[in-house]
């Protein structure tokens, strides 16, 4: 029943999704017959190489509808991860035709280039299997960078205020939307060429955190971030901030904690 | 070919900077050197001045002048973002910056000529 | 790569910079009219101690401002870290701060003005 198969080689696809073959099992095709070529990255932390599928083409098919239905007809072992399917949860980040995105909010449509898209896991992280990369390198940057919250008080103190007007809290309300999705860690050219800087991400969460009236760790905060591989590392090449798909704006958090780390120094304290 | 997660300007003004930032710093000895044969009087620095007729140097020299303040411009920039209070408007002040640069570049190349 | 000494150093080097490159920048466009030579050039600044300053600080700050940025580039695209990169530079801050004072002395002071 599959409408697709592997091809054995990167060149000879064989696709038999021939006018008419498949109409009838796509209900929800709108155009029977269309077809998109697709490149799918599989392998192994040893290496691996793109194998090509025809997948029928359809309204509002996001890339993460595409990677499902190869794993469904026809490579049940392709290995990808996803969950929410709305945005929310950050598992479904890919690179497609070299960009990194959030496939499940994709769609097909406003990024297929001539009906081809090439899929490969996401960069700068080390792969597990096909699309599925080790997010741990990821998280014990969020942990390094001190992206966590830092209480100063019990239930019985006083709750500190918040005044959602105020400065601190509208730069903290900005960045804070963060997904964990990676996208901005695989953009990041400064990620891929220094081992030891903690990422866009890591230090967007470090911002809001610094930003927060209720959290008491600014110095650890501080220390965490202006130390190696800190926001100094950064070169403002945006690219973190031209990749969110939740819109956010890590590199101008990085500079907000630049410029914290600066006028700390500055002060003599550090 | 720029790959396509960099194609963007604040990326492109990136390589921009670091690349003419580092043919600088490659210069610099060179220049410094030049310069420093005048400590012999003005005739060494003079011969090495003739070599400065060839029309290659001369565009070679736009090409620092520009270089010069492309880094400068595009390093205001990154002062103002690191510093100023926040503004989104990135993309427009590094094309910006790139724009001064060629009008400074412009300007020194019609005086050589 | 930068610890918040020398991020701090960066920066400072390079809003000194700023309006020196543009004041250099704006001599050699006056300077270039008329070609190059070493008589107009020694005719300016023998003798001159405010050129002296300027050029002096012009060099220092080049060189506070290329050996931290290159420091970068060696880090980042040749992997050196630890102390072969502190040794890289201070050995490239030496070299064009050398370089850099020696030329400014040959302008200005030195040589059989």
């Amino acid at each position: 029943m599959t409408t697709a198969q592997k091809s054995g080689s990167g060149t000879d696809t064989i696709g038999n999704h021939g006018t008419g073959e498949g109409a009838d099992e796509s209900a929800g095709s709108s155009a029977p017959g269309a077809a998109l070529s697709v490149s799918v990255w599989r392998g192994g932390p040893g290496g691996g190489r793109f194998h090509d599928y025809e997948v029928p083409a359809r309204e509002s098919q996001t890339v993460l509808d595409v990677v499902s239905w190869i794993q469904q007809e026809a490579e049940p072992a392709l290995a990808y991860r996803f969950a929410c399917r709305v945005g929310m949860c950050g598992s479904c980040a890919m690179t497609v035709n070299g960009v990194p995105r959030w496939t499940c909010r994709t769609h097909v449509q406003r990024v297929a280039a001539n009906g081809r898209l090439q899929i490969a896991p996401l960069r700068n992280l080390p792969v597990i299997r096909d699309l599925a990369v080790d997010m741990d390198p990821f998280f014990e940057r969020w942990t390094a960078a001190e992206g966590r919250f830092h209480p100063g008080t019990t239930r019985h103190d006083p709750m500190a205020p918040v005044d959602p007007a105020s400065p601190a809290r509208r730069e903290a309300d900005a960045a804070i939307e963060c997904i964990n999705c990676a996208v901005c860690h695989a953009a990041c050219d400064t990620v891929a060429a220094d081992p030891d800087y903690l990422g866009p991400a890591p230090l967007n969460r470090a911002w809001t955190l610094l930003n927060d009236a209720k959290d008491e760790g600014r110095d650890a905060i501080l220390d965490a971030v202006a130390g190696r591989g800190g926001c100094l590392s950064c070169h403002s090449m945006g690219s973190c901030t031209r990749h969110c798909p939740n819109g956010l704006d890590p590199m101008r958090a990085i500079a907000g904690l630049k410029r914290a780390t600066a006028l700390r120094a500055l002060r003599g304290r550090r | 070919m720029i790959r396509p997660h960099r194609r963007h300007p604040l990326w492109l003004a990136f390589a921009l900077h670091r690349v003419s930032g580092l043919l600088l710093a490659l210069f610099l000895p060179a220049h410094f050197g030049l310069l420093g044969t005048a400590l012999n009087g003005a005739e060494p620095l003079d011969a090495a001045l003739a070599w400065t007729d060839n029309p290659l140097v001369k565009f070679a020299e736009f090409g620092l002048v520009f270089l010069l303040a492309v880094h400068m411009f595009g390093g205001l920039r990154l002062l103002a973002l690191e510093f100023l209070p926040w503004s989104p408007r990135q993309k427009t002040l590094a094309a910006a910056a790139v724009a001064l640069a060629a009008a400074t570049g412009g300007a020194f190349a019609l005086q050589l000529v | 790569m930068l610890t918040p000494r020398l991020y701090l150093a960066q920066r400072l080097s390079a809003l000194i910079l700023a309006p020196l490159v543009i004041g250099h920048v704006a001599v050699m466009i006056y300077a270039v009219q008329d070609g190059l030579s070493a008589a107009e050039i020694l005719g300016r600044t023998r003798g001159s101690i405010g050129w002296a300053l300027f050029y002096g600080l012009f060099a220092a700050a080049v060189a506070v401002h290329a050996a931290i940025g290159l420091r970068v580039i060696a880090h980042e695209t040749l992997g050196l870290k630890g102390r072969g990169l502190a040794a890289l530079t201070w050995a490239i801050f030496a070299l064009l701060l050398g370089l850099g004072l020696r030329a400014v002395w040959a302008v200005t002071a030195g040589g059989a003005a």
